[in-house]
């Protein structure tokens, strides 16, 4: 059968199905992606690049694979790769104009687990410059429009994954989340974005921006598929020092319908009072949902998560000052001649970067700077301890943390034009990335904005121990299965493409 | 050097260590080959690339430390040394900053007459080495008016040791033999080549000058630029010299970086204490603590080999073997596993030591073959030590019975008696030989009995050659004696 419209909207799990079950072949369904990015692009610019030659040349791999009679759990599943992971051959920017022609010359462990799962790489997805936003449009290199209202932000970091998931361009997206930057999009798009635990999926070859943070994970349309992308990059890496050696047990099989048993902590200190009626009103029905579901609703207290974003703001941006020297236009990317080295670093920075890269480089070099080093890098790193301890003394009490994904739908393109309104964004998602915790978004609802047509939708956040990935994409799931909140609404570009 | 002032140095080393691979990625480390040749995303700092440390690099810290018996960190860090330098691929060094695997401890040196003495180590890290730089198109090969530059990244990446001393030493004497010390115990522990010509040695030094009997340091300049022992002893006694013209004549040192010019004899400055790096030091976050347990130290210290600073007192001490002679034995160590063979098949260390830095050593030379790999094993060194030992043969035919050992003509008793040339002292066989000697010299014979007593020697030598060797020089003086003053 050729590979409809309706198969490509369908989940990762079922498109896998019909791939290996051969009712369908995976050139096929790359095929039909390809012509759905076609149309699709003019209004979403999900994509920096599409790897329309690579990603048939994978299918028909893929569907030899399936031929010799190999079962693969991601068999011809379109995957799009947030742009700040190498792929072999294939031009990755972090929508940077500094690496804005950069051909990676090796590919990164997790596309790599991907591809070995069967997914088909359809392409390289926009982001906020070196991953240092949460609207994308800090990207240098383009725009990625929401899905559900052409006029909104898609979120980011992994904003052109998220909407390429959200618009069916790809069933799976990867994204990087170093402070919210999986979750948060994944709340403005209406889709699922978990950050699994750091140290799960291997960093080799995602360009880092804060390497203590950063990790990588899905933005899918269902939980299942997070759990089964989750399953396929999840795991140590010899490449990786940082990665967990830490045994994975596959979470798809532990997917569950209910919530009989569990612990949720609803955070004192993350009224979603505070959000204004509508998202108040969504947030507490979330939380009665996971009640109905069988969860006990218990209260928890995270007295430092307030310090969260002020710690952030000093880590991240102490590591990305460092992690980001490199890109100097000695050996590659942009080179921007000057009268001496000196001169040609400076020319080819100044070009090369961004406003808001540009501002982290400058507040991470003072905080790292000799006289500074204490009161600010150092005193961040006794708060991030006090946070995970927080954490820490909250899992006494529960077995999950609920809470909302961001403080607000997505909004409209130039609406946070400060950087500290952006920052504040990643209100919610922040403290968990401090302390290292999974965590999920996972659509909620919808809310209607005063200044637009569109309904928009809304996430909800959970959280667990270090470790606890099976349990916390479980909970998802059942909420997912009894919600369907997805269901409610098609998104405009959808509804345009068709 | 003018004596009312006391230099004092500390010195500062950078070694290249011997590994298979390189510090945080699988490339091979080996000095030399075409220029980027051996790299790749990890040591070419590509965008995404993570280091993973090399466990045999950090083992060999911990061997150094216990050498020198520093003390090992349970626990230790890699941090990030900040700075932008084209040849550094990611714009920061991997180091370590406040926790080092090593700190303090000793290195034992020896000076010329025989004398240990210790200087005392501040640290002893581990950090990666950067790539090369070639600047094309300048007349001088520096950077300045050059056209451009190339860069090789075959050594970036490679583990690096820095090894901090104390301000302990007191002249550019002291401080070579320092360096000696240091180079003869890593070459000991085979952690590395040590080879300043390959640049596997680097070292600067911390030089300043104060009145003697102070106990306060004056200010103290670094010395770079110094490619080999000779011109680290140079730079240091030039640049001693330069600070105390200054100190006399009422000035003031500035405390400032100075670059060697090995072809002028001058130290000159190359910058300043402000214009120094402020070099962001933070833990890498791409790396795990290290921990290195009590039980892998103590491995370590159950596995290491003699130190040269031990051999150094144990010949010298217990064998009464010179100095200098010791010094020889300790930098060829083959020569001395050789040496320490004959002694435990019981030859006395003087002898022994005569005959492998002698004869051994000269034959050695001469056919280009080592000792220790030559037909004269320690048995038959021995052999030969033991029949001279017994009389049975004289020393100079000792000499013939090793060459010819060494040519393959078998063992020394065989040779002795195959040849003929057992010891003779029997004085009826000597004396015609002897009044041989004498109606062949009449002139000689003449000399003597006008008063030139020295031409004896002459007159044994003739006897021992006619001889070949064999004839008991003593026997032999007796009878010339003899001889010549009855006649």
């Amino acid at each position: 059968m050729p590979a409809s419209n309706e198969l490509l909207e369908r989940s990762a799990a079922e498109i896998a199905a019909a791939v290996n079950e051969r009712r369908v072949s995976a050139a096929e369904v790359t095929r039909a992606t390809l012509e759905r990015v076609v149309a699709t692009e003019p209004n979403v610019g999900a994509y920096l690049t599409v790897l329309a030659e690579a990603a048939l040349a994978e299918a028909a791999s893929v569907d030899r694979r399936v031929a010799q009679g190999e079962r693969l759990p991601l068999a011809g599943v379109p995957l799009a790769v947030k742009d700040n992971m190498c792929l072999t051959g294939s031009r990755t920017t972090c929508g940077s104009k500094i690496l804005e022609q950069w051909i990676a010359p090796y590919t990164s462990t997790a596309v790599a687990r991907m591809l070995a799962a069967g997914a088909i790489p359809i392409g390289k997805t926009n982001c906020d410059e070196f991953a240092m936003g949460s609207s994308c449009e800090n990207s240098a290199l383009g725009i990625t429009r929401n899905p559900y209202d052409l006029l909104r932000v898609p979120g980011g970091s992994s904003g052109g994954s998220a909407a390429a998931v959200a618009a069916f361009e790809a069933a799976i997206g990867l994204g990087s989340d170093t402070g919210g930057s999986i979750r948060e999009p994944g709340a403005f798009c209406g889709v699922v974005g978990f950050k699994p635990t750091y140290g799960r999926v291997s960093r080799y070859g995602l360009i880092a921006f804060a390497s203590s943070l950063d990790q990588i994970g899905p933005l899918t349309r269902t939980v299942e598929d997070a759990a089964l992308t989750y399953d396929a990059m999840a795991g140590f890496d010899p490449m990786d020092a940082t990665s967990v050696q830490e045994p994975v047990e596959p979470a798809a099989p532990a997917l569950r319908d209910d919530l009989h048993g569990l612990r949720v902590g609803i955070v004192r200190e993350f009224d979603p009072g505070a959000l204004g009626g509508a998202m108040d009103a969504l947030y507490r029905a979330a939380y009665a949902g996971l009640e109905r579901l069988g969860a006990e609703l218990v209260e928890v207290s995270l007295p430092t998560a307030e310090y969260g974003v002020a710690t952030y703001y000093l880590i991240a941006p102490a590591e990305c000052s460092s992690n980001l020297a490199r890109f100097d236009g000695v050996r590659y990317g942009l080179r921007v001649a000057g009268r001496d080295v000196r001169g040609m670093y400076d020319a080819t920075r100044a070009a090369g970067f961004g406003e808001e890269v540009k501002r982290r480089i400058l507040i991470g070099t003072h905080a790292l700077s000799s006289g500074y080093y204490d009161a600010y890098y150092v005193r961040a790193q006794k708060a991030r301890t006090l946070i995970a301890d927080d954490f820490r003394g909250a899992f006494a009490s529960c077995d999950l943390i609920a809470c909302p994904a961001a403080s607000c739908p997505a909004f409209r393109f130039g609406a946070k034009s400060d950087p500290y309104s952006m920052y504040l964004m990643d209100y919610y998602t922040i403290p968990m990335s401090l302390a290292g915790l999974p965590a999920i978004s996972v659509p909620c609802g919808w809310v209607q904005p005063p200044d637009g047509n569109e309904p928009l939708p809304i996430g909800l956040q959970l959280c667990g121990p270090l470790f606890a990935e099976r349990l916390l994409l479980g909970a998802a799931h059942a909420y997912e299965r009894a919600t369907n909140h997805r269901a409610t609404h098609a998104p405009l570009a959808q509804r345009l493409t068709a | 050097m003018n004596e009312r002032y006391e230099p004092v140095i500390g010195i500062e080393c950078h070694v290249e260590l011997k590994t298979a691979t390189k510090m945080f990625c699988g490339c091979c480390n080996e000095f030399g080959g075409e220029p980027n040749t051996k790299i790749c995303p990890v040591c070419l700092g590509l965008p995404g690339a993570l280091p993973v440390p090399n466990r045999r690099a950090i083992e060999h810290i911990v061997t150094v430390g216990v050498a020198f018996g520093s003390t090992i960190a349970e626990f230790s860090k890699f941090d990030r040394k900040n700075y932008f330098y084209p040849d550094m691929p990611k714009d920061y060094q991997i180091s370590q900053y406040d926790m080092p695997v090593a700190a303090g401890g000793s290195v034992k040196y020896w000076t010329e007459d025989g004398e240990l003495r210790e200087c005392r180590l501040t640290r002893v890290h581990l950090e990666e080495d950067t790539g090369k730089s070639t600047h094309a198109g300048s007349t001088d090969g520096r950077i300045a008016g050059s056209e451009y530059s190339l860069i090789d990244f075959n050594r970036a990446g490679v583990p690096l040791m820095e090894c901090v001393s104390e301000p302990d030493l007191r002249s550019a004497q002291e401080a070579v033999a320092y360096l000696e010390a240091l180079r003869r115990t890593l070459l000991a522990l085979g952690v590395s080549d040590v080879k300043m010509e390959e640049g596997s040695l680097r070292c600067d030094a911390n030089v300043s000058v104060r009145p003697v009997g102070s106990s306060s340091y004056g200010t103290k300049t670094e010395i770079k630029n110094m490619n080999s022992f000779r011109s680290v002893e140079r730079a240091i006694a030039s640049e001693v010299a330069r600070q105390i013209a200054i100190v006399e004549s009422g000035g003031r040192i500035e405390q400032e970086t100075r670059g060697w010019d090995e072809i002028n004899g001058v130290t000159h400055s190359m910058r300043s204490k402000e214009e120094a790096h402020d070099y962001r030091y933070f833990p890498d976050p791409d790396l795990v603590p290290l921990e290195i347990s009590p039980a892998e130290v103590r491995r370590v210290t159950q596995t290491l080999p003699e130190l040269p600073a031990q051999r150094f007192e144990r010949y010298t001490a217990r064998y009464s073997i010179a100095p200098r002679q010791t010094a020889q034995l300790i930098d060829n160590p083959a020569l001395a596993g050789y040496f320490e063979r004959v002694l435990a098949l019981g030859a006395r260390p003087a002898q022994a030591i005569n005959f492998v830095l002698g004869d051994l050593s000269r034959l050695a030379n001469e056919t280009g073959v080592a000792v220790a790999e030559s037909a004269v094993t320690p048995e038959y060194l021995s052999g030969v030590i033991a029949l001279v030992e017994d009389r049975r043969i004289t020393s100079k035919v000792a000499k013939d019975v090793l060459a010819r050992c060494w040519h393959g003509e078998g063992a020394p008793a065989a040779i002795v008696e195959r040849e003929g040339l057992a010891r003779q002292s029997d004085t009826g066989a000597l004396v015609p030989l002897v009044d041989q000697m004498l109606a062949a010299h009449p002139a000689v014979v003449a000399d003597y009995r006008a008063g030139k007593q020295n031409v004896l020697g002459f007159l044994v030598g003739q006897v021992m050659k006619a001889s070949r060797g064999t004839a008991d020089p003593v026997v032999v003086k007796e009878l010339l004696n003899e001889r010549l003053s009855s006649g």
